[in-house]
């Protein structure tokens, strides 16, 4: 089992903060709908790159789905986060084509370059890093995957070149 | 004359080899040179060892362009279009030459990947260009029964496809025999076994013909509504079906009255899942769509009796269902020709891992798990020796050399131990550890146990506990037994397939690798040298050129030696954490 938590040195500082009027129209859209917890989740994420604690009261305060339900939910699929993300994403591939090709080196290589574990989100909130299990581009392993571009054949170097390439970006 | 057609392979995989750009290049090039030909997208293509591709098709018929940059591009487009010369060189593929590639494509038979990487996939023109939709439209047109249909797909022998190989007339017929208002039929495209894509490469490359499926399947079974549950990490495929729905609704496809057939309304929509291996099994599915934590539950009453909101459902997963089409246009002979004495018609593969020629390839069932390895996957990387294949994923096992002549159909693959699974075949050398194998699966399943069954949640993290002490040099006499011992208590207590089958990548390695489990446990010692702890790294004083690079970056300064003198690794301090093998520009770190 995969077990998530909220942390909860951050928690209060910043997440209840969060400016929660652009998810009206998420709940009106999935109001009284069956199934709907999921795709608010989703939504919630959508917008802000992690689902903040306040916006779980206000969701069960405007829909009546229970807390307790929808943080069983949130922890059971990884899709969720509790805590808030990078501006980047970096998804390292740690399926079997991936593993077996050696997507632990790729891990490594990142986890050096930007100084953060898996999991974990950089000082300056640019990039988070994360394991996933498989995007599907096997072929093209080892793999990862930064917000929406998916990055193939990769080596430790390589890797690193590309996060240095974003920084290079952010930094102008 | 018709105009010079050049297309692109816009896949997943394709646009991550680059593709995009090669296409925007040619784009660019088109405009500014304001050239005559007509440039296309289409999806995946198979040959992912190529990728990207592009393909021209002129009077002489069609030219596949293997590994395409930029430059390459503005070069076939200036010597192929403009001068009329293609580069041979460049070409895996063509109607009027054989290449070396041949032999990829030679022994496939597409029925299930007709379409791919021959139509633009956002154009629903382009597939009823090729049958799409002729054969829902041949039910309407000659009014043939739902049973008849149901029968039709019985005699064809086709199987579930997702890895359970359930025959799928059958499942219909379930459904349809239990009667109410609201019926469902749910594609199951949560395609999470890592290692196999190519129901992402169906849903990007020929969403409609998974689209006319479901609308056969839900006219045989009586569905009102139909769901595709999509991984969230397949944008792409996402973004391609929602335009696919879009556009069989306005043609009439979907929606009221479905193609004049009276009271037969049908419409889809995708549920997009949320990451969790599990809801590949079909209650956990249905769990997930009524949105709740995705755990399977008891069964019977199985989902056709009752599922999704407790009403009768019908799931399929995306490869059966892109088969269903072509079987009731051209018949249940015509697929049944295909195959063994149970194992009908085609099967997709992913070949991945360390082969030469990864990518998709449908081959008829009962050819040769070698045949399918070395014919068409080309055969082991940098020609190192093979040592294992695995097949099934995490629910699968590993198929040792003595067994290459295993038939791809059902039963044969289950009597290895592995089974068929949704088709991944990640082919493993002389330099991948079985136990490492082993573990990585141990640790997937073990985090994507839902936690209902005991047996499941703690059995399979103390598998994975013994497995990395294993790897760590901790083994201990009687461990291989306690493996065993857990492996068989979990399989017989899980309630899902997860449970059931999570403990298999751990058997076969024993069953036929254990030597290698007796090497970590008994020699300390790691046959293919990948864990780390049970190495020893030595400098090699024939090729220490005295550079210092492997001391600097020691982590623990474990690493002795003055400027241009032979350097000296002390053991003790040594962590086996391998990073001076990998600084060393001269090869001059051995492992033993």
């Amino acid at each position: 089992m995969r077990i998530t938590r909220i942390n909860t040195n951050i928690v209060e500082i910043e997440q209840d903060k969060a400016d929660l009027s652009s998810i009206d129209s998420l709940i009106e859209k999935y109001r009284n709908k069956k199934g709907n917890m999921i795709p608010i989740l989703q939504g919630v994420q959508e917008i802000f790159g992690y689902i903040p604690r306040n916006a779980f009261k206000k969701i069960s305060k405007e829909t009546g789905l229970e807390l307790s339900d929808m943080y069983g939910v949130a922890t059971f699929y990884s899709q969720f986060r509790l805590n808030p993300v990078g501006k980047h994403i970096v998804k390292v591939c740690h399926g079997t084509a991936c593993h077996v090709q050696n997507a632990n080196a790729i891990t490594d290589a990142i986890q050096e370059a930007l100084k953060v574990s898996d999991g974990e989100t950089t000082e300056d909130g640019l990039f988070t890093l994360e394991s996933v299990a498989c995007l599907g581009c096997c072929s093209l392993a080892p793999v990862m995957m930064i917000d929406d571009e998916t990055y193939g054949k990769l080596t430790g170097d390589k890797a690193k070149k590309i996060i240095r390439e974003i920084k290079r970006q952010e930094a102008k | 004359m018709e105009k010079i057609k050049v297309i692109v392979g816009l896949g997943s995989c394709g646009i991550a080899a680059g593709a995009k750009k090669v296409f925007d290049k040619i784009k660019d090039i088109q405009e500014t040179e304001n050239l005559e030909f007509e440039l296309k997208k289409t999806s995946c293509i198979g040959m992912c060892y190529r990728e990207p591709l592009v393909e021209i098709i002129d009077k002489n018929g069609s030219y596949m362009y293997g590994e395409i940059d930029e430059d390459k591009a503005t070069e076939i487009i200036e010597k192929h279009f403009k001068e009329n010369k293609p580069i041979k060189d460049y070409v895996v593929r063509a109607d009027t030459f054989r290449t070396i590639d041949n032999t990829f494509t030679d022994d496939q038979v597409k029925i299930t990947l007709r379409n791919c990487g021959y139509i633009d996939p956002e154009n629903i023109d382009e597939y009823e260009a090729r049958d799409g939709y002729r054969a829902i439209k041949k039910i309407a047109g000659q009014n043939i029964s739902r049973l008849d249909v149901i029968q039709t797909i019985i005699n064809s022998g086709l199987r579930g496809r997702g890895g359970g190989g359930f025959p799928t007339g059958l499942k219909w017929k379930f459904a349809n025999n239990n009667k109410s208002q609201n019926k469902y039929i749910i594609c199951n495209a949560d395609e999470g076994d890592p290692g196999a894509f190519m129901d992402r490469s169906v849903l990007e490359g020929d969403p409609h013909s998974v689209i006319e499926g479901m609308i056969i399947g839900a006219y045989a079974i009586e569905a009102t509504g139909g769901v595709i549950y999509c991984r969230a990490e397949y944008p792409l495929a996402i973004k391609r079906l929602k335009i696919a729905i879009e556009q069989a609704r306005k043609k009439g496809y979907l929606g009221k009255n479905v193609l004049g057939i009276h009271g037969f309304d049908f419409d889809i929509y995708i549920k997009e899942g949320a990451g969790a291996f599990v809801c590949g099994e079909e209650t956990a599915l249905i769990a997930s769509i009524e949105g709740e934590r995705g755990m399977p539950r008891k069964r019977p009453p199985f989902p056709a009796a009752s599922g999704l909101w407790k009403e009768p459902t019908n799931i399929n997963n995306v490869e059966t269902l892109a088969n269903i089409s072509w079987i009731i246009i051209n018949g249940a002979g015509e697929y049944a020709k295909y195959g063994t004495e149970k194992s009908k018609g085609t099967k997709v593969f992913a070949l991945v891992g360390k082969i030469k020629r990864s990518g998709l390839a449908e081959v008829p069932m009962g050819m040769t798990i070698r045949d399918v390895i070395f014919k068409i996957g080309g055969g082991i990387q940098n020609d190192k020796k093979f040592k294992a294949v695995q097949m099934g994923g995490p629910s699968g096992g590993c198929i040792p050399e003595h067994l290459l002549d295993t038939i791809v159909d059902y039963d044969s693959v289950n009597a290895t131990g592995a089974i068929m699974g949704s088709g991944g075949m990640v082919v493993m050398d002389e330099d991948t550890c079985m136990i490492d194998v082993a573990k990585f699966f141990l640790d997937f399943t073990q985090k994507e146990s839902c936690g209902k069954c005991t047996l499941c949640r703690i059995g399979t993290k103390r598998m994975l506990e013994i497995l990395t002490r294993i790897t760590e040099g901790e083994g201990v006499d009687g461990d291989i037994e306690k493996l065993e011992e857990l492996a068989y208590q979990i399989k017989d207590s899980a309630l899902c397939g997860l449970g059931q089958t999570a403990p298999n990548p751990v058997l076969t390695t024993i069953k036929y690798f254990r030597n290698e489990y007796e090497a970590h446990i008994y020699d300390k010692k790691c046959p293919a040298k990948v864990c780390k702890k049970l190495l020893t790294y030595e400098v090699d004083p024939e090729k220490c050129t005295g550079c210092t690079v492997c001391a600097i970056n020691c982590p623990t300064k474990a690493i002795d030696g003055n400027r241009k003198e032979v350097h000296f690794i002390r053991q003790d301090d040594c962590i086996h954490c391998g990073t001076c093998f990998t600084k060393c520009k001269f090869d001059a770190i051995k492992i033993y």
